[in-house]
């Protein structure tokens, strides 16, 4: 009987020491990448403070208007006017537009393509 | 444990036979039993003495050495635990309105010398003379030959210039790491922003503090980490803001204008969309303080928020509105005009010769001084000093800049009648074009008093009443009529049924003693759209001169209202007003119905 105990005692001392040194590990594992973690968050984030950075540098006013200027000719983009304000009610129905009047559109847009 | 019988019978006997005491045998027996039994338990007492000695000694060890084990390991970030929201060292963003970067961080490198390691002093001299065509060569070589120990070569460099000094190969010039402030869109907003430069300096850091505009006001806040680099937003608009500068610069050409200010702001809540002051610089590279010259030169001036100009006729409105206000007169109240008024050895007179009697309608539409000045002087000193007092005419703007401290408008130290009569059309009395706005949003907005702001938050208090509804309305009809067909028709935009005055004021001489001839500040004060206010537009010239006709035009109305209506023409889309106007007929779809 007391044999038995002391097998019991020794296997269980092993399964605990397997257990704590397992968790150790796993615990030291989930440090490394938390540290991972944070280094590729810090670095992303200094990233994204650059690429916002050259975003905003890259849609400053001043160059966007120097490309509509130099792309005029495939573009033609001008500024906003007041009179490009539309009403809904000019937009044509959507039934009428897929029926008696589709053809005609396809006309017009033939003669301007011509 | 076999223990010793007190009366040993053996002895007893022997004791007896000697004829000596038996009971001698027993005490002695006692005692030594006793004293057997004080050894066992004083050496049990001694021996737990030791062990809890032993207890608190390890334990004391234990205490000492993880003491000696914090002060001397390096603290380290836990990073097990959740730290809570995270501490950003960096400096926070400056955003429009909309949520674009106006002031951004980059990272960059400084490149300093220690000259005790170089191995070649002449080709890293000659070498960086090259890549930095600022820098003379002569002098470096003076530096890396002489005695110093350390010199800063250059506070920013850009990755292709780290590289080419990196190419030097030389082991004496060693980079550090810096944090620069980057405003992306240049010289955009430049005068609102201000500018940052290096605060204190070391090899490994350097602190970066603003110098001017918001960046100097919203310092402390923009670098406290407690914040977590949380971005300021701003209530500019950066396209807007781009479109205003653009039409200006343009127009500040046209009319050969020294300088130029504008500023457009929401009338109800008083947040500015849009501050440009021309010339402007780039903050990037801010320029250096003028040493000669007038600081209103300099670019670095703020003419919208520093400038203190007499802003002449775009006064008279507030003359009305004060008479309006306390009943003396109504819109149609015919007030003699026949010049010139004289006042002591002062005589006033109009631009042109309006007739005998205007209304005070017309008044305003035509800009008589003399209605304005006569207007004046039913209201008073007193009371004109006060509405001009609640309009925030006598102290400067709080605008959330520092330069706005600058802008404290002048008035007449001794408000005699005469000061009375010359403020009514804006002279005598100076103010920024900044007042102006705030006082015209007012005066246009149901009149609730605006304070200017610059920064963006979802609630804004209203201010106290300063006029009726009522005057408000009757205020708005008259600008309109200025600009539909009195000194502002050029400022006509269809649809947005613009409202405004136009205000020509000589400069005065500088040295003092008088007015130039041929100088003007010419500003007009507008309001869109007039019937129901959503924003005001203030444009200001500096010297305008459009010499395209016979005779120089400076007035007003020949340069800062073209000027202003084609700013409201590009702007006012942008902000999303609707024209009220027939919009032009679709081609293709209207006719395919037919």
């Amino acid at each position: 009987m007391r044999i038995l105990v002391y097998i019991a005692i020794f296997v269980m001392v092993i399964a605990q020491g397997y257990w704590a040194y397992n968790e150790n590990y796993e615990t030291q594992k989930a440090l490394n990448n938390a540290k991972r973690l944070q280094i590729e968050i810090a670095n992303s984030r200094a990233r994204l403070g650059v690429l916002n950075a050259e975003w905003a540098y890259l849609n400053r006013p001043d160059r966007l208007q120097d490309l509509v200027d130099m792309n005029f000719d495939r573009l033609q983009l001008l500024p906003l006017r007041p009179e490009q304000f539309g009403q809904v009610s000019e937009v044509p129905h959507k039934g009428v537009l897929a029926g008696e009047l589709a053809p005609s559109l396809v006309l017009s847009a033939l003669e301007v393509s011509q | 444990m076999i223990r010793k019988p007190l009366r040993p019978l053996a002895l007893v006997l022997e004791a007896r036979a000697a004829g000596r005491n038996p009971q001698d045998i027993e005490r002695e027996n006692i005692r030594a039993r006793h004293e057997q039994a004080r050894d066992v338990s004083r050496s049990r007492a001694e021996s737990r003495l030791l062990v809890l000695a032993l207890a608190f000694l390890s334990l004391f060890v234990l205490v000492a050495f993880r003491m000696g084990a914090l002060a001397v390991s390096e603290p380290s970030e836990p990073q097990s635990a959740y730290t809570g929201p995270s501490i950003v060292a960096q400096r926070g963003n400056i955003l429009d309105r909309k949520g674009r970067i106006l002031a951004t961080n980059l990272d960059t490198h400084s490149l300093y010398a220690t000259p005790q390691d170089m191995v070649e002093p002449e080709l890293a001299a000659q070498g960086l003379a090259e890549i930095f065509p600022d820098i003379d060569e002569q002098d470096l070589l003076r530096w890396f030959t002489g005695e110093r120990k350390f010199l800063w070569v250059k506070k920013k460099l850009s990755p292709e210039q780290k590289q080419a000094v990196h190419d030097l190969g030389e082991p004496g010039l060693k980079f550090g790491p810096r944090e620069v402030r980057l405003y992306p869109n240049g010289r955009l907003a430049s005068h609102v922003l201000g500018g940052a430069s290096f605060g204190r300096e070391d090899v490994a850091a350097a602190e970066v503090v603003g110098v001017a505009g918001v960046e100097k006001m919203f310092d402390d806040f923009l670098r406290d980490p407690n914040h977590a680099g949380e971005p300021l937003q701003l209530t500019l608009d950066l396209s807007i803001q781009s479109t205003v500068e653009r039409v200006l610069r343009g127009g500040m050409m046209l009319m050969n204008a020294k300088g130029a200010a504008g500023i457009l702001m929401d009338a109800h809540t008083g947040e500015i969309v849009s501050l440009v002051s021309l010339p402007d610089f780039d903050p990037n590279e801010r320029p250096p303080l003028p040493t000669s010259g007038s600081p209103a030169d300099s670019p670095l001036f703020n003419r919208a928020i520093q400038g203190v100009y007499e802003l002449g006729s775009t006064f008279k409105i507030f003359a009305v509105a004060q008479a309006l206000e306390l009943g003396l007169v109504t819109p149609d109240t015919m007030i003699d005009i026949r010049g010139p008024l004289k006042w002591g050895k002062f005589r006033i007179t109009d631009f042109h010769n309006y007739g005998n009697e205007l209304s005070v309608h017309d008044i305003i539409k035509k800009s008589s001084n003399i209605g304005s000045a006569r207007l004046a002087l039913q209201i008073g000193a007193e009371r004109q000093q006060e509405f001009l007092q609640s309009l925030g005419f006598l102290e400067q703007t709080n605008v959330e800049m520092v330069e706005a401290s600058g802008g404290k408008p002048k008035w007449p130290k001794d408000w005699k009648d005469i000061s009375t009569i010359t403020v009514s059309y804006g002279h005598g009395i100076s103010a920024t074009p900044m007042h102006l706005a705030a006082a015209y949003a007012t005066l246009t907005n149901g009149g609730y008093r605006v304070t200017p702001t610059l920064i963006k938050d979802d609630y804004t208090e209203r201010g106290p009443r300063v006029v009726s509804p009522e005057t408000s309305r009757q205020v708005r009809e008259m600008l309109r009529s200025v600009v539909r067909d009195g000194t502002a028709t050029f400022g006509d935009v269809e649809g947005y049924a613009v409202g405004g005055k136009t205000g020509t004021a000589d400069k005065p001489i500088e040295t003092g003693g008088g007015y130039y001839e041929d100088r003007v500040i010419s500003t007009f004060a507008s309001v869109f759209p007039s019937h129901d206010p959503k924003y005001v537009l203030v444009v200001t010239m500096d010297e305008p001169e459009l010499s395209t006709e016979i005779e120089p035009k400076r007035t007003a109305g020949w340069t800062a209202v073209p000027v202003a209506a084609e700013i409201i023409t590009r702007v006012a889309p942008m902000l999303g007003l609707r024209p009220e106007i027939e919009p032009l007929p679709q081609a293709g779809v209207t006719r395919a119905s037919n």
